[in-house]
């Protein structure tokens, strides 16, 4: 394998591909149109397709059609574009069809400053679309994890039938690092097994672990899906004892896999009272800001959340009894930091936010440190 | 009986698909209708609805299809909850969205016959773009559209297709907006097989359809129907059965409306029912990037 210096953006297309999705949809927004542009020269050469879809509510409705028809599926986009396929989103969340949904973060509002970095969607990957649902989002924090959490994201989609986020940001789409990738043979993807026969199948059915095998259409498994609350068959229901165990499984059902779930690094040092909590671009910020305070002989914990959705609740609690404080820096006006206060406390959190297109800086952090 | 069928669907012979009178027993596709699990069907007694899906069944039975190899797409409405009653692979989808998902499918599995319903909302308010967009790729994919002139689910609004003056329950005064040809925009957006027919004529929707999910390329049948409940009531155009025949007499088959001199087809205000447009020279979208793109590029 060769060393390459590569984007972001195009290890997550990369990524993509080696996880064995064979069908992008998408529409071009900056920062993430380059995942669009590896896509449509790549894929073919592995047999797959791509298309480009009048808009990002067509996108992410083909890429579930898509699922549906047996391939898998991703899109990208960037705010505007993630705002417009927030209800396909939920279509795919209560319909449990696997896709991927990249959002390239840039800076909003609206059309805000579009080639500006932000964080400013991490409530909207958790609650854009209307209703309560499961959901994932990673978030990677250099171009190679962006080829891994690509892959990570398409495994997860498929064995917990879930859309899955993967929040990046203008800085780790656009930022080139060399990178070795490994070789994609070595990739593997979870692969759903259907046992019953076509007649007996229940597309929706309650199991153990709370994720019922997928059939594509097609395949001589004919049944329905609707986003309407639905039975175990599919068909649409309004009875409280078929509604009831369902909500229960789909809303529970990442809940039973959350240690498999929750990706976090932690870099803990002995006898540490302060900690530095990041995540993306941001974590960036935050490791530096780490390592420059070590050499000045400080004790301070580093916890990097590459899953953001679920929020690792279990994981940021600890943190919070090991320590007095906890600095969240990150390019928003604090939005990972309310969930951080929700799990430690609001009087343990010192937020260090920025929303203007500029990085946190380590100066930032550093300062926090020291009140 | 058959003259008699004709006569009363006021068609000429050559137009329709004369089903045998024991098709509902010969036919497979009706056999496995869903009838234990989702009949009744959650439409208005009388609603036009019921025809079209007749006729839907009658012309993928018609075609030998095996219900597997079908899929039914829908966005939301009255109109939209008809794939749930068939056993095909039944995609009940999000509001105008049906051609977008059904996009995604058609490049996963090209060899499926894929068949978009919608109503007129579904189709050309909310999904308008869509509906453009998969004409102009010429993708495979047949849109049924059932055209009510309103929003029959919602209670009544009014839609693209509603006539000016009309009356909705968001239009109280009468609407001011004038309507879209759902027939001519499809062929202006470049569908391959465009043609349009009402619920009163049920043998030609037959033949429509089965002509259209033939097409290789984007097909589009319009089904005028009614809403009897909603903007009948709203317009005083009495009963479905009212309705339903003054679709009968306010029709014309394209065939008669061809032998009107330019003055009297300048003059007609009635729906004009037949094959509009048939286009059998551009390639499928998805034979097109298979041939164009797939098998050009070296693969890895
Ligand atoms: C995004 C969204 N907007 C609005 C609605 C509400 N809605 C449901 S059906 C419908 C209109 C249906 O009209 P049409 O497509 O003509 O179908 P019909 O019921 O007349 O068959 C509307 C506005 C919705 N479900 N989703
Ligand atoms: S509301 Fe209108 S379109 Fe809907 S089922 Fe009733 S009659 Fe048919
Ligand atoms: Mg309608």
């Amino acid at each position: 394998m060769t060393i390459r210096l590569m984007q972001g953006n195009e290890a997550i297309a990369l990524g993509a591909i080696a996880a064995g999705c064979r069908f992008y949809a998408g529409y071009p927004i900056t920062p993430s149109t380059e995942v669009a542009e590896v896509m449509a020269r790549e894929l073919p050469k592995y047999g797959g397709k791509f298309i480009q879809m009048e808009d990002e509510i067509a996108s992410m409705a083909a890429i579930i059609g898509g699922r549906v028809g047996g391939l898998k599926s991703m899109t990208a986009t960037s705010g505007p574009g993630f705002s417009l396929m927030q209800e396909n989103i939920g279509y795919a969340a209560i319909t449990e069809i696997p896709c991927v949904v990249v959002d390239v973060q840039r800076l909003g509002p609206s059309t805000g400053q579009p080639t500006a970095a932000s964080q400013g969607d991490v409530m909207q990957a958790r609650w854009g679309t209307h209703g309560d649902h499961p959901i994932i989002a990673l978030a990677p924090i250099s171009v190679r994890q962006a080829f891994d959490l690509t892959v990570k994201a398409f495994d997860f989609s498929e064995r917990y039938r879930t859309p899955v986020i993967l929040l990046t940001d203008e800085i780790i789409g656009h930022m080139r690092e060399p990178v070795e990738l490994p070789d994609f043979s070595t990739i593997k993807i979870y692969e759903h097994k259907v046992e019953e026969k076509p007649e007996e199948y229940k597309a929706f059915r309650n199991t153990e672990d709370g994720v019922p095998p997928l059939v594509p259409f097609g395949e001589g498994y004919r049944y329905h899906i609707t986003g309407l609350l639905h039975d175990e068959v599919g068909f649409p229901t309004q009875r409280l004892d078929e509604i009831d165990p369902w909500l229960e499984r789909v809303n529970g059902k990442l809940e039973k896999h959350i240690d498999e779930i929750t990706l976090v690094e932690e870099d803990y040092q002995d006898g540490a009272r302060v900690a530095v909590l990041s995540y993306g671009c941001s974590a960036r910020t935050a490791r530096h800001a780490v390592k420059v305070a070590r050499a000045q002989g400080k004790k301070v914990n580093l916890l990097t959340l590459l899953t953001i959705w679920p929020f690792p609740e279990k994981q940021v609690e600890a943190l919070g009894e090991k320590v007095d404080k906890i600095i969240v820096p990150e390019m928003n006006l604090g939005q990972l930091a309310y969930e951080v206060e929700r799990v430690v406390g609001r009087k343990k959190v010192v937020r260090v936010t920025r929303a203007n297109g500029e990085m946190v800086t380590p100066q930032m952090v550093l300062e926090k440190m020291e009140d | 009986m058959t003259d008699h069928i004709l006569e009363a669907h006021d068609l000429e012979n050559h137009e329709a698909l004369i089903p045998p009178s024991n098709w509902f027993e010969r036919s497979e596709t009706l056999q496995k209708l869903r009838k234990n699990k989702k009949f009744p069907t959650i439409w208005c007694a009388g609603c036009g609805l019921g025809v079209v899906m007749g006729a839907l069944i009658r012309a993928i039975d018609h075609l030998g299809l095996k219900n597997d190899d079908v899929a039914l797409v829908a966005g939301i409405g009255c109109t939209a909850r008809m794939p749930v009653y068939m056993d095909f692979n039944t995609l009940h989808t999000t509001h105008g969205r049906a051609l977008a998902f059904a996009t995604g499918l058609k490049i996963a599995r090209p060899g499926m016959k894929v068949i978009a319903i919608m109503g007129d909302g579904d189709a050309l308010a909310i999904g308008g773009n869509h509906f453009i967009h998969a004409a102009r790729r010429n993708i495979g994919i047949t849109a049924l559209v059932v055209n009510n002139s309103i929003y029959g689910m919602t209670g009544g609004q009014y839609s693209p297709t509603t006539p000016l003056g009309k009356v909705a329950t968001t239009a109280p005064y009468g609407n001011v907006e004038p309507p879209f040809p759902i027939c001519e925009l499809a062929m202006a957006a470049g569908a391959t097989y465009v043609a349009r027919s009402t619920v009163y004529h049920a043998l030609e929707l037959d033949k429509f359809l089965t002509e259209a999910i033939a097409q290789d390329g984007f097909s589009v049948v319009e089904a005028v129907s009614y809403c009897h409940t909603t903007y009948g009531r709203l317009n005083r155009l009495g009963t479905a059965a009212d309705m339903m025949r003054a679709l009968k007499d306010n029709s014309i088959a394209k065939s008669a409306y061809d032998k009107l001199s330019p003055d009297e087809q300048h003059a007609n205000t009635k729906i004009v029912r037949g094959v509009l447009h048939q286009n059998n020279t551009r390639m499928e979208y998805t034979r097109m990037y298979e041939q164009q793109i797939l098998t050009r590029v070296q693969s890895v």
